[in-house]
């Protein structure tokens, strides 16, 4: 696995469900949000996808188990809830591990990193925002936003599995992704879930090419187009 | 009209020969769509005049900041009824006490923040509480 591919279908998939809420988010603004949000990092995809090769090759032509992103951003959207908790998770991951890519000037995704850390931020406090105002709003929005961090976390111990050759410091990439999701949450009158970080029946994760089922079916519409009419265009 | 010359995404202009231009451009945002309307508006206006051989590469470093916005930019942002984004880096000289995103239409600072994310990913939704107008704003990156 190269890390291009990591990171750059990280983005991608983020990037294609986050798209799926255009004409189904609860108000026009945050219709709005979450489509800027996906255009980001479609945006990081593709410069990371062409570190690696041709971008609609890899985002369009490639199996299930050649992508190399987490399973947590795979998993379907859900209620706006736990799409808000995948946010959260995700994003204070994305933003400490860009932050650190963007310090280590050698690297080859210190560009890139240091453009995204930015665009990242911004991500983070949409959903940290959001995670306050749900977790400490109705009994209902606590219930479905304390839900979602719960059935999402099991998806965040693989965040933090090394990636070959990328310069970054794991263990503090970990700590500093507990310190900000768990402040975050009490923060939002919820509760850090206490379980294991891993499924205890996966046969591997995303980095290895194991996805979870409903990533087939994602990938299924994503690529239809392209394969069904390749070299389309409008 | 705003050019890309105050919106500071243009990072190099070089003549490689008799015809020949090379301009580097940087995208705002990563996944800006309209770093391919600037490219090719780049490549159409050079062609016009009479540069046969025009390419523009993309450069990502250093990153784009709003701060590289000229004051002029800024001025035809306001003007346009986009509240110019405030400065993000360290400021030379005293630093300005008022901090508050000022209403393009009506002028007031008494400005709330509708949503994070407008018509653009570059853009904060606002409204003004004194004229009660919403209003883009240029956030700050």
């Amino acid at each position: 696995m190269t890390a291009a591919l990591a990171l750059g279908d990280d983005a991608l998939v983020l990037s294609h469900r986050l798209g799926e809420w255009a004409g189904h988010a609860p108000v026009l603004e945050e219709e709005v949000a979450l489509a800027n949000i996906a255009l980001d990092l479609l945006g990081q995809a593709r410069v990371l996808l062409s570190l690696e090769g041709d971008e609609d090759e890899l985002a369009y032509l490639r199996e299930e188990r050649a992508f190399r992103n987490v399973q947590l951003v795979e998993q379907p959207n859900g209620d706006f809830a736990h799409t808000i908790a995948r946010q959260l998770y995700f994003s204070s991951y994305q933003e400490l591990l860009y932050g650190q890519l963007a310090s280590e000037g050698r690297s080859a995704f210190a560009p890139v990193a240091a453009k995204a850390v930015k665009e990242v931020a911004y991500h983070r406090d949409h959903a940290e925002h959001w995670t306050l105002r749900l977790g400490d709003g109705t009994p209902e929005s606590n219930e479905r936003m304390q839900r979602a961090l719960d059935s999402l976390w099991r998806y965040t111990g693989e965040l933090f599995e090394p990636v070959e050759a990328l310069p970054v410091d794991w263990t503090a990439l970990r700590d500093g992704w507990l310190t900000t999701v768990t402040d975050v949450v009490a923060r939002a009158t919820l509760t850090l879930p206490g379980g294991p970080q891993v499924g205890a029946w996966t046969a591997g994760a995303g980095r290895q090419g194991i996805h979870t089922e409903p990533f087939g079916r994602m990938l299924a519409e994503m690529q239809h187009l392209h394969r069904s009419h390749p070299g389309a265009t409008w | 009209m705003l050019t890309l010359a105050d919106l500071g995404v243009l990072r190099g202009l070089h003549v490689t020969g008799p015809g020949r231009v090379e301009v580097e451009l940087t995208p705002t945002y990563t996944g800006c769509p309209a770093v391919e309307a600037m490219s090719a508006d780049i490549e159409r206006v050079l062609r016009e005049r009479g540069q046969e051989e025009v390419t523009v590469r993309t450069v990502l470093s250093p990153a784009w900041s709003t701060d590289d916005i000229t004051a002029e930019g800024r001025r035809k942002l306001a003007e346009f009824g986009i509240a110019p984004p405030r400065t993000t880096g360290p400021v030379s000289g005293p630093v300005p006490v008022d901090l508050a995103i000022r209403c393009p239409h009506c002028g007031s600072t008494d400005t709330t923040l509708l949503s994070r994310f407008s018509s653009t990913a570059c853009k904060a939704l606002r409204r003004c509480e004194a004229c009660r107008e919403p209003f883009d704003h240029f956030k700050e990156l």
